[in-house]
Formats: C-alpha cells, sequence, structure tokens
C-alpha cells in the first residue's frame, strides 16, 4: 500500500500548494463569473430570454475552457527542477493519481461554482436537478482523466499553453458530445432510465482513457 | 519487407503479381457463387481468409506492390464499367463505394500500423519505429482527407449538401482534427528522441478515443443519413449485390496497399536520410 500512501501525500501537497497560491484558482473563478456575466449582458441585451440549449451550451464551453486553463498549469505551474527531486522520491503511478485526483477535485468545485453563477443570472428550470449534478460530476471526472496526462505532454513541449488547446479539444469533443446531450436530457427532465446507455458509455470511455494514461505516464515522467 | 533496398521490377515478380491478383478475383468469383446454403457470415469468413492468405503470399514473395499495382487497374476498370444495381437518388454515384469506403478502411489499417509501430517505439526505443508510426500516421491523414473529400461530393448528389452535419461526417473530421494536432505536436519539438517519445504517447492515447469516435458515437446518435445507422439499411442488405462484392474487397486491399507503398517509400528516404546523419 506503498502506492495509496504516497498518492495520499502528493494529492495533499498539491492542494498545499494551490491554497498558498491562490492566484489560479481566483483567476478560474473569476473567468467563470466573468462569462457568465457576459452571457448575461448579452443575451438580456433585447428579448430577457435564453433557451436552455443556448444555456447548457455556453456553461459547457466554459467548463472545457475552464479546465484547459486549470489543467493546463497542473504540469509547469512547479519549477522544472522539482519534478526530479518527485522522480526520485515517488512512483510515477502515484504521481499521475494524485494529479488526477486533485483536478478532479478542482473540475468539481470550479463547474459546482459556475452552475451557481450561471443559475443565479439566468432563470432556468432544470427537470431533473440530481441527474444536472450527476452530469456535472461525471464531466468533472471526463476532463480531468483526459486533460491529466494531456497537460503533462503539453508540459513537455516549448509553446505549452498553445498546444494545451490544441491537443485536448479534439480529444476531450466525444466526451463533451455525450455530457451535452445528457445535460440536455436532465434539463428537459427526461427519465434517467432512458439515459442510462449514455452514462454507462460515458464510465466506459473514461475507463479506456484512464488505463491507457495510467500505462503511458510512467513513459513520459521519465523523459 | 526490405529495408533500404531497392526494389526490381523485373517480368517475372510482374507475373507472379498478375496471377496473384486473378487469384483473388477468382476465388472471390468462386466464393460468391457458393449456393444460398451456405450463408453470408460464413461466406464473409472465407472472403476474409483468401484475402489474407492471398496478401500474405504477395508479401512473402516480394510481389506485393505488382500484386497491389494489379488490383487497383482492376478497381478502376471494373468500378467504372463493373454492373451495380439501379436505384433511386443514388444512381451511378454508388460507383463512389470503391473510393469513399475504401479510403476509410484503408485509413484503420494505417492508424493501425502506426499503433503497434508507437508501441513498439515506447518498448525498445528504435527511431526507426518513430519514423514508420509518422509516416503511417500522415498517409492515414491524407488517406482521412480523401475520403472526407470523396463523400461530400457524394453527399452533394445524393443528400444536397456538401456539408450535411451527419454525425459521421462530423467524428471522422474531428478524428482528422487529433491527427492534425498530432502533426503540430511532432512540429513544436528541436530534439529528435523527445519528439519521438511524446508523439508515440500521444498517437497511443489518440488511438483509442479516435475508434470510439468514428465506430461508437456515430452509431448512438439515430439522425444519421449513413447506411447502417439509426435504423437506416446497411449497405449489405438491399444495394451491395454481389457484382459490387466483386469489386469491393478488392479495392480495399488495393487502396491499403497503395498506402503502404507510399508509407514506404517515404520511410525508406527517412531512413537513408537518419543513416546518412548518424541520427540513428
Amino acid at each position: 500500500m506503498k502506492l495509496l500512501k504516497e498518492t495520499q501525500a502528493l494529492v495533499g501537497k498539491e492542494f498545499t500548494i494551490e491554497w498558498r497560491n491562490k492566484n489560479m484558482l481566483f483567476s478560474l473563478l473569476l473567468f467563470s463569473g466573468g462569462t457568465a456575466f457576459i452571457a448575461y449582458l448579452s443575451f438580456y441585451l433585447k428579448t430577457k430570454q435564453i433557451t436552455p440549449i443556448t444555456w447548457n451550451a455556453i456553461l459547457w464551453i466554459l467548463l472545457l475552457f475552464n479546465a484547459i486553463h486549470g489543467m493546463g498549469k497542473s504540469f509547469s505551474q512547479e519549477h522544472y527542477s522539482r519534478h526530479f527531486y518527485y522522480y526520485y522520491l515517488a512512483k510515477p503511478t502515484a504521481i499521475y493519481l494524485s494529479k488526477l485526483i486533485y483536478n478532479t477535485g478542482l473540475m468539481l468545485g470550479l463547474s459546482l461554482l459556475s452552475f451557481l453563477f450561471f443559475s443565479t443570472v439566468f432563470e432556468i428550470e432544470i427537470g431533473n436537478q440530481i441527474y444536472f449534478l450527476l452530469t456535472l460530476l461525471c464531466g468533472a471526472f471526463g476532463f480531468s482523466s483526459t486533460l491529466t496526462l494531456v497537460s503533462a505532454i503539453a508540459s513537455k513541449a516549448s509553446n505549452s499553453s498553445t498546444l494545451m488547446a490544441i491537443l485536448s479539444i479534439p480529444v476531450i469533443i466525444p466526451l463533451l458530445l455525450i455530457l451535452i446531450r445528457l445535460s440536455n436530457n436532465a434539463i428537459d427532465g427526461i427519465s434517467t432510465a432512458i439515459m442510462m446507455k449514455d452514462i454507462i458509455l460515458l464510465g466506459a470511455i473514461n475507463m479506456i482513457i484512464i488505463t491507457v494514461s495510467f500505462l503511458l505516464f510512467p513513459y513520459l515522467w521519465r523523459t | 519487407m526490405e529495408k533500404n533496398k531497392q526494389h526490381h521490377f523485373t517480368i517475372k515478380d510482374w507475373g507472379i503479381g498478375l496471377l496473384l491478383a486473378c487469384a483473388v478475383v477468382g476465388l472471390l468469383y468462386a466464393i460468391l457463387g457458393l449456393g444460398i446454403s451456405v450463408s453470408y457470415s460464413i461466406k464473409g469468413l472465407l472472403i476474409i481468409g483468401e484475402l489474407s492468405v492471398l496478401s500474405w503470399a504477395a508479401n512473402r514473395l516480394g510481389v506485393w506492390r505488382e500484386f497491389g499495382i494489379f488490383l487497383l487497374l482492376y478497381t478502376l476498370i471494373m468500378g467504372f464499367l463493373g454492373e451495380v444495381p439501379h436505384l433511386n437518388i443514388v444512381n451511378e454515384s454508388i460507383r463512389n463505394l470503391y473510393f469513399h469506403v475504401c479510403m476509410w478502411f484503408s485509413m484503420i489499417f494505417l492508424l493501425i500500423g502506426s499503433f503497434y509501430q508507437a508501441i513498439l517505439f515506447l518498448k525498445t526505443g528504435k527511431l526507426e519505429h518513430d519514423i514508420r508510426s509518422s509516416e503511417y500516421t500522415y498517409m492515414a491523414i491524407l488517406y482521412g482527407t480523401l475520403g472526407i473529400i470523396t463523400g461530400m461530393i457524394w453527399a452533394q448528389f445524393t443528400w444536397g449538401k456538401f456539408w450535411h452535419g451527419d454525425p459521421k461526417q462530423v467524428a471522422t473530421a474531428i478524428g482528422l482534427l487529433m491527427y492534425f494536432a498530432y502533426s503540430i505536436l511532432r512540429g513544436s519539438f528541436q530534439d529528435d528522441s523527445q519528439r519521438a517519445k511524446i508523439s508515440a504517447i500521444y498517437a497511443i492515447f489518440c488511438f483509442p478515443i479516435f475508434l470510439v469516435l468514428i465506430f461508437v458515437l456515430p452509431r448512438m446518435t439515430p439522425d444519421s443519413l449513413h447506411p447502417g445507422v439509426g435504423g437506416n439499411p446497411g449497405f449489405g442488405k438491399y444495394d451491395l449485390d454481389d457484382h459490387m462484392r466483386l469489386v469491393f474487397y478488392p479495392a480495399i486491399l488495393s487502396w491499403t496497399i497503395l498506402g503502404a507503398w507510399i508509407a514506404t517509400i517515404r520511410i525508406k528516404t527517412r531512413l537513408l536520410y537518419a543513416q546518412k546523419n548518424d541520427i540513428i
């Protein structure tokens, strides 16, 4: 159980670093709030209404860019030489797991807060609240599982922030398509039984991505 | 496949290639001609077996290039002159099956090759595998682009629009975007071994997502116009009759061989360049 202990310590480290340097956290929050407000101002300019489908699309686009910004820094935030230190200290799988858990937590917090902002400025009736929150949870997990490895790949290159967006957008689209469909269904209040197929598919894709990343990360970490 | 040796097209090789190509068509004709009592799944298995044995033989005898050329000639001639079913709306554009669909098949085969070479690179660390992997991917990108263009032309004449927003069109466009990103990733490294390693990792990471994107997702949505999706009848049911199968299967094989050939030439030149500059 050395792996679990190492992971636990590393996750604690991630949260401590984030909390000490609140800069990024609050910039992401500001980004969410600002986007919600801009959307509010531009959609309520004339008609004072927004269709649920538009609301949903804007929310997911915001979450996507939040994820890309937030996770893009997960490997380039700390100084390069500190990675050597971790390399001697912990297993690569422990490092991957800690980043995955931390990113999931970060994404979950950000998506809940963005959802809060969006539902306060817009009046949108959500048919199945619990189901919508479940979709957000799945989304946070899916985003972090896909983007953790991509951010590790992008951090190796010199133009890492541009590369992060280029590499992650096509990779995330399959997940995003399913998520948008799920949350649309949740807004419409369609019964859960019909959507089980999509949820299982989402879980299967996540499992594949995590397994592949788990196998590939040690190779990447060694460079 | 021989390494860095120039291939000479001798009369003997042409003869063997022609013989094998004729064998492909002849056996296909024989298998399809089996009575109704033999079900289509058994026929399909027989056809797959026949094609793989004959192409293995062609590779073994070193005549896969000639074999491919003859099959390609057969595809082009029979593709435009052969008999096709007369259907509404689709009309003669059904001949695009020999080009459009084969592009996708060849692309998948090339991507499997690239995936395999990327795994080999991570295992062995030889730069040769990286060159192979990247060239197969580039060839797959070319085939994918051609597949989208042929598909768009077909869509214009059957569905009425070049870009129809069909789930399969969208999915393949995203899939291609993924591999365009791969080439950009390759371009952003100066160091050869670093580039090789990281692009191999990205290629392996992308491939399962790509498979989900083009095989699973379009099947889940009911609003596709492609055959075999969302309640539309598949090609096999009505319109792909035995006359078309006779051309379709050799066509897949020949386009794949052409792609592998172009990739092989490019791999050879890059390997020679690498050896000359002592990179490998």
